[in-house]
């Protein structure tokens, strides 16, 4: 993430827009801060989690991240609070909560 | 040199596709259309031409196909008319917004209800603000060479934009005409390979269609309004490339017999052929009557229309469409406003007939010019004029 300044709607005008619009440095989403409009957060508990990584591959937004300790943890930088991954949690170790209710 | 031969304008449009070797054709095969799949399939199949046929379970996903194979570069061709181009609405503005060069013909019909598969334009006046260049055709030697001429212009770097081809339903779609058919070596030279730049390529990653929140959206359809505007420029090179290859040269506003006329009949489409006809009976009384054929529909070439009618006294415009409750018919209402701004400008009086494959006939013509030039002088109470409609035509008011 670091480095790179993110370019912003206003260091364009009409004249300097790719043709289509097209974007044509790949990959740019993983520098915006794609999580912030969510309103429920996932919330792991290790203690009930056993390292599956059933969240990791059902994550829509591929915003589970894998822990260093082998667990698999909701990167709330990216994480739309879609409810997925606490959804297909065989063990319930991910519980949504309200962001406004942190 | 060239082969003359005798194809209808459905077979026209296959022979100059075949000819401009496409990648990938998408179609759906059912009501509305016509023989232009068919015709493609059947080559396809015969090993004639080597393209990826795709049969689609509609005509918005033939759109959508098509996109898609525009995205990674390939030339790719899509026909339809009628209702069919109604459900491809949305997929239209796709493929102008993203620049895809993809061509489509269309025999145009008119629309349900009542149900009607017959030449009408209300099918192309729908889709005239989805960023396409449009060119309408009068015979089906243009049908063909349009066809061609779309791939080379909407593919020009300096272009990029998607191509419809109109041709009125059965009245050029369904019948056979002489047609010469250049050779491949000659379109070969006309049309080079396409090279589109921003291809899709795992290789080398980029992303096409992201989204546009309300702080660029303006200044990305900025971008494509002056863009479509200026490449009428490569349209009119593109139609003198044709000409100095094949001989036949094509111009976005098109004059017959309109020298020193006063009174100037303007026309998209077939009909334009029959109205010629009266314009020589005319020009052989001495009346000063001449021809508009208004080719190229979009992007709308202002400066040439204006230059076209700038010392006639009477236009008469003839739209083979309904803008319901509208201030005219569309081509009608837009000449209108085109000519607003000039100095001294012509009157306008607009007609509307030959709706639903209704036949207009020289003797409908005739009329046209007379009640043309009568409301020009004395003007009338209904917006626009109707002709051949049983039934005296009142309250088409504002
Ligand atoms: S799905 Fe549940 S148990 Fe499996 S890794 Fe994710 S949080 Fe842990
Ligand atoms: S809530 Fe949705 S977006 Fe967030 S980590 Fe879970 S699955 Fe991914």
């Amino acid at each position: 993430m670091a480095g790179k300044r993110l370019k912003t709607a206003y260091d364009f005008t009409w004249r300097n827009m790719e043709v289509g619009n097209i974007v044509t440095e790949a990959g740019n989403a993983s520098l915006r801060r794609t999580g912030d409009w969510r309103t429920d957060r996932p919330i792991l508990d290790k203690e009930k989690c056993n390292k599956c990584g059933l969240c990791w591959l059902y994550c829509p937004d591929g915003a589970v991240e894998l822990l260093e300790d082998g667990y698999y943890e909701p990167d709330l930088y990216y994480c739309k609070g879609c409810g997925i991954c606490a959804d297909v949690c065989k063990r319930e170790a991910i519980i949504m909560i309200q962001e406004e209710e942190i | 040199m060239s082969r003359r031969v005798a194809l209808e304008g459905s077979h026209a449009v296959a022979e100059a596709v075949r000819m401009a070797n496409v990648d990938v054709i998408a179609s759906y095969p059912i009501t509305p259309q016509t023989h232009i799949p068919e015709r493609l399939a059947e080559m396809v199949a015969n090993g004639e031409l080597d393209a990826e046929y795709i049969p689609v379970e509609s005509e918005h996903s033939a759109m959508s196909a098509c996109v898609g194979a525009a995205a990674v570069g390939a030339r790719a061709f899509n026909t339809t008319s009628g209702q069919g181009l109604e459900l491809m609405h949305e997929v239209l503005y796709v493929a102008s917004s993203m620049r895809y060069p993809t061509v489509m013909a269309i025999c145009n019909r008119g629309l349900s209800a009542p149900l009607s598969v017959w030449a009408d334009h209300s099918d192309a006046m729908a889709v005239r603000d989805t960023g396409w260049i449009q060119v309408f055709c009068q015979n089906n030697q243009e049908v063909f060479d349009m066809t061609l001429w779309a791939f080379r212009v909407g593919e020009d770097p300096r272009v990029l934009f998607p191509v419809m081809v109109y041709l009125d339903g059965f009245t050029l779609s369904h019948v056979i005409e002489p047609v010469n058919l250049p050779q491949q070596e000659e379109v070969d030279r006309f049309l080079p390979k396409l090279q589109y730049r921003f291809a899709l390529n795992p290789d080398n990653p980029m992303t096409h269609g992201a989204f546009g929140p309300p702080d660029i959206y303006t200044e990305a359809k900025i971008a494509q309004e002056v863009a479509f505007r200026k490449s009428k420029e490569v349209l009119l090179q593109g139609w003198k490339e044709f000409g100095d290859i094949f001989g036949r040269y094509y111009y976005p506003v098109e004059l017959y017999k309109a020298e020193n006329a006063k009174t100037l009949l303007v026309l998209q489409g077939s009909l334009s052929e029959t109205a010629k006809l009266v314009v020589d009976k005319r020009r052989e009384s001495g009346e000063p009557v001449g021809l508009i054929y208004l080719r190229l529909w979009r992007p709308f070439p202002l400066h040439e229309f204006r230059q076209a009618v700038k010392d006639v006294d009477t236009l008469i415009i003839f739209d083979r469409c309904i803008s319901f409750g509208g201030p005219g018919g569309p081509v009608c209402s837009e000449i209108r406003s085109a000519l607003y701004d000039m100095e001294r400008r012509p009157k306008v009086v607009g007609f509307v007939g030959g709706l639903g494959g209704r036949d207009v006939s020289v003797g409908d013509f005739e009329h046209v010019i007379d009640r043309g030039r009568e409301v020009a002088k004395k003007g009338s109470e209904e917006i626009f004029e109707t002709v051949g409609v049983r039934g005296e035509v009142v309250g088409i008011r504002g």
